[in-house]
């Protein structure tokens, strides 16, 4: 005889001020089955859990239902307190009266007869509930982090801090991603290189870090603790073991025609090249498309010329396989594509340029040795006017619905540090809202108002045309209720930031949701907020979402605390709601095989008894319980009805349904 | 018509929604007539918003906008200054009655010099 215990939580005035909790309570008493029913408070409080312990004691109680929060919530703490008291803890259910139920009603006497179907419902499921035992699956100590910007390289260097060993895939030839390519940062105005670049070196010395750049994750298999990936180590034509940086091949390459990429396109290297100084590893890389010899066969200069023997143009892509337990994504980000954004003339006019273009304009290392000179004809400009929101907060085709979060502070970088290095200059910002929350943010925003005289416009651009060499800026003035125009030599557009496209390939690999702007979801907004839904898949840098530095970090530190945490485990707990084939109904068509995605099924040949002395050989599904993940997928597939999901029976889930429809 | 009715017909002749705008003034900003209207088009969204419809009633931009549409194609969030304008325009202008101009009063005062824009614009002013 089931004995089942009822516990009705207020959730202070969530549900109890939609939900008359006293009548649920009231009506379930007359179940068949339910021994106890009781409304408290505040279920999930100490004296709460007391409550549904001492029932379990006193009524002997084989079951409990919880009407409650989301089970996402409180089920595991439920759980443990009904353990605590020698049951099952998989005897427990919760009927979710909050979220399905008190929040979404507003008439009292509905959400109560909804309330009361509900705790019904999850009463006709207990009583098919099973006792179930988690298994364990063992734990490989090894990360993976994809992606080798500032995001990446901390997080791997936190994980190998603590003893771990870590693999960085960068698909660049260097690790340092876009942080490499910036001046100065805010908004302490310290250069990108000199705080990035040690960490770079930190990495390379590390004996936990294996950095392999110019390669891709090609298929992810597995789950946390045990994922199995191959990666793609695309030819480098350069022995990195041989190479060692010297450049003289750099120097000899005919072909210079290749656009600079870390340079934004705004200057050639040769075919065969080092991104720039400080790469890591320093290791070249011969660019196919426009080498002579791998496209024409003639040339081999390099080869000629290098001291090592390093260069072999007969190097193909190679496939290695590793294997993880935990992965960081920390892709990063690319600046939108604005050709379609005519208003402004970026594709016509070589003095409109983009933010990032200006870093590189500015920067010691950039094509013009960090003096500025305006692209056209290598003149100083005297008037230099910024656009900010170029492709940020816009809802039409060509731009993004989101801020992008760092514009408004670089904007006042870059606005500061061109009026420190050129103070002849005049610098407008046109700007819809000045957005700098962060510590030292807003001061550092004022500083460029006050301290350096920028002409902050509040306003959009409505057009920017050329008129006899100059950049007409048309714009609102919304303070001053005019339209100005202001003539300018140089026009920078601080441009929208969009996830790296490639995410959406790891999104898939991974099985990691990505939201409509690719950028990836985490579990929770706030009380998850570097985890992936996908269990042991950690999110860090913009591929979650617009961030600078700062907050990279510590998003990429936060990352690392909870790789660390996984991987500190010799065993993980696994979830005992695992599908089960039920080898008699099995008719071995493997097609619960073929759509398991976390390849935990497999066939045996396996020997049955026919009665008689006889004996029958059939080939009949095998669920690996430690690789099931209890997706459910398998069972509404099988033909034959022989798969279930344990705790999630076919069985289960119709007794609910038909208590629903019980009138 | 009360005045509740009246804001709520010129929103809806509009076909905006002026609470969308984000007051970032790109409309403002784009604006080939901006010296000839007494109100700007952000002001037209604005003063719809906050329901100041007499002074739009009143003003002289509704028959100096080019209706060229431009504000419209700018507006980063999918706003039409340019609608609102038009629908204060009709509202005075079915206010008046009579029929302004028709298409067969068009072609003898066609000048090769005019933009098809501008007599777009004008039948759209000036025909009920």
């Amino acid at each position: 005889m089931q004995r089942i215990g009822v516990f009705i939580c207020w959730c202070g005035s969530n549900i109890a001020a939609t939900v008359d909790v006293e009548r649920v309570s009231e009506a379930i008493k007359s179940e068949p089955g339910v021994v106890f029913s009781a409304n408290y408070q505040y279920m999930c409080s100490e004296n709460g859990q007391q409550l549904l312990r001492n029932a379990i004691k006193e009524y002997h109680l084989t079951g409990v239902v919880v009407g409650s929060c989301s089970p996402r919530m409180h089920e595991a703490t439920f759980r443990k307190a009904a353990e605590a008291e020698g049951l099952n803890p998989y005897m427990v259910e919760i009927a979710n009266i909050r979220e399905h139920c008190s929040w979404i009603h507003k008439d009292r006497e509905e959400a109560t007869e909804k309330a009361i179907i509900l705790v019904r419902t999850a009463i006709a499921k207990v009583k098919l509930n099973a006792p179930l035992t988690a298994g364990e699956s063992p734990v490989t100590k090894r990360a993976l982090v994809i992606g080798g910007g500032i995001a990446g390289i901390q997080a791997a260097l936190d994980i190998a801090e603590a003893g771990f060993e870590v693999d960085i895939v960068e698909k660049n030839p260097t690790i340092g991603g876009r942080m490499a390519q910036l001046d100065k940062t805010f908004p302490t105005l310290d250069c990108a290189a000199c705080i990035l670049t040690p960490k770079m070196v930190d990495c390379a010395q590390s004996d936990k870090i294996d950095i392999l750049t110019y390669s891709e994750v090609e298929d992810v298999k597995g789950f946390v603790g045990n994922f199995k990936v191959k990666i793609r180590r695309k030819a480098r034509f350069v022995d990195e073991t041989k190479c060692t940086g010297c450049k003289i091949c750099m120097d000899n390459c005919p072909s210079k025609k290749g656009l600079n990429e870390f340079n934004m396109n705004l200057n050639n290297r040769p075919a065969i090249y080092i991104p720039f100084a400080q790469a890591i590893p320093n290791v070249a890389v011969i660019d196919p498309e426009q080498c002579l010899k791998l496209k024409s066969g003639k040339c081999g200069l390099c080869q000629k010329k290098c001291g090592v023997g390093a260069i072999d143009y007969t190097m193909t892509d190679k496939i290695i396989e590793r294997e993880y337990g935990a992965i960081v994504v920390a892709t990063g980000f690319r600046p939108i594509n604005i050709d379609k954004f005519n208003e402004y003339g970026y594709s016509e006019n070589k003095d409109v340029i983009t933010s990032l273009e200006l870093e590189r304009l500015m920067n010691a290392a950039g094509p013009t040795n960090g003096v500025l000179l305006r692209p056209s004809d290598n003149t100083h400009p005297k008037v230099i006017t910024f656009i900010q929101c170029v492709g940020s907060r816009d809802l039409t085709d060509c731009g993004k619905p989101y801020c992008s979060k760092i514009c408004c502070m670089y904007t006042a970088k870059h606005a500061m540090l061109i009026r420190e290095k050129y103070p002849d200059t005049e610098v407008h910002v046109f700007y819809i809202d000045v957005r700098c929350p962060g510590k030292n943010y807003d001061e550092f925003y004022r500083r460029a108002c006050e301290q350096y005289g920028v002409d902050y416009i509040k306003g959009m651009v409505g057009k920017v045309y050329n008129q006899n060499g100059k950049l007409m800026v048309q714009g609102s003035n919304l303070i001053e209720n005019e339209q100005v125009t202001i003539p300018s030599d140089l026009v920078v557009l601080a441009t929208a930031i969009e996830p790296e496209p490639s995410v959406r390939k790891i999104a898939t690999l991974l099985t990691a949701s990505i939201d409509t702007n690719n950028f990836l979801t985490e579990a929770h907004p706030k009380l998850k907020p570097v985890e992936s839904p996908t269990a042991g898949v950690y999110l860090a840098g913009v591929c979650q979402g617009p961030k600078d530095i700062p907050e990279t970090v510590s998003q990429a530190s936060a990352c690392a605390a909870k790789v660390i945490g996984l991987l500190v485990k010799d065993s993980l707990k696994t979830n005992p709601c695992v599908a089960q084939s039920d080898e008699s109904m099995c008719n071995g068509c493997s097609q619960c095989a073929n759509v398991c995605a976390y390849g935990a099924i497999t066939y045996i040949d396996k020997e049955f008894r026919l009665g008689g002395g006889k004996t029958e050989t059939r080939r009949v599904a095998y669920v690996n319980p430690a690789v099931c993940q209890g997706c459910g997928a398998c069972t509404v597939t099988c033909p034959s009805g022989a798969m279930d999901l344990k705790g999630f029976a076919s069985k289960q889930i119709m007794s609910e349904v038909e208590e629903i429809c019980r009138k | 018509m009360t005045k509740q009715n009246q804001i709520e017909n010129i929103t809806r002749l509009s076909g905006t929604d002026p609470k969308k705008c984000m007051k970032c003034g790109k409309c403002s900003g784009r604006c080939p007539a901006y010296k000839d209207m007494d109100i700007k088009p952000h002001q037209f969204v604005m003063y719809l918003e906050k329901g100041k419809i007499e002074k739009l009633l009143a003003s002289k931009a509704i028959w100096n906008c080019l209706s060229c549409m431009e504000c419209v194609e700018r507006c980063p969030r999918g706003v039409a200054p340019a609608g609102v304008v038009e629908a204060v325009r009709d509202t005075v202008k079915r206010a008046i009655g009579g029929n302004g101009i028709k298409a067969e009063d068009i072609p003898p005062i066609v000048d090769e010099f005019i933009p098809q824009q501008l007599l777009v614009s004008a039948y759209r002013k000036y025909n009920k």
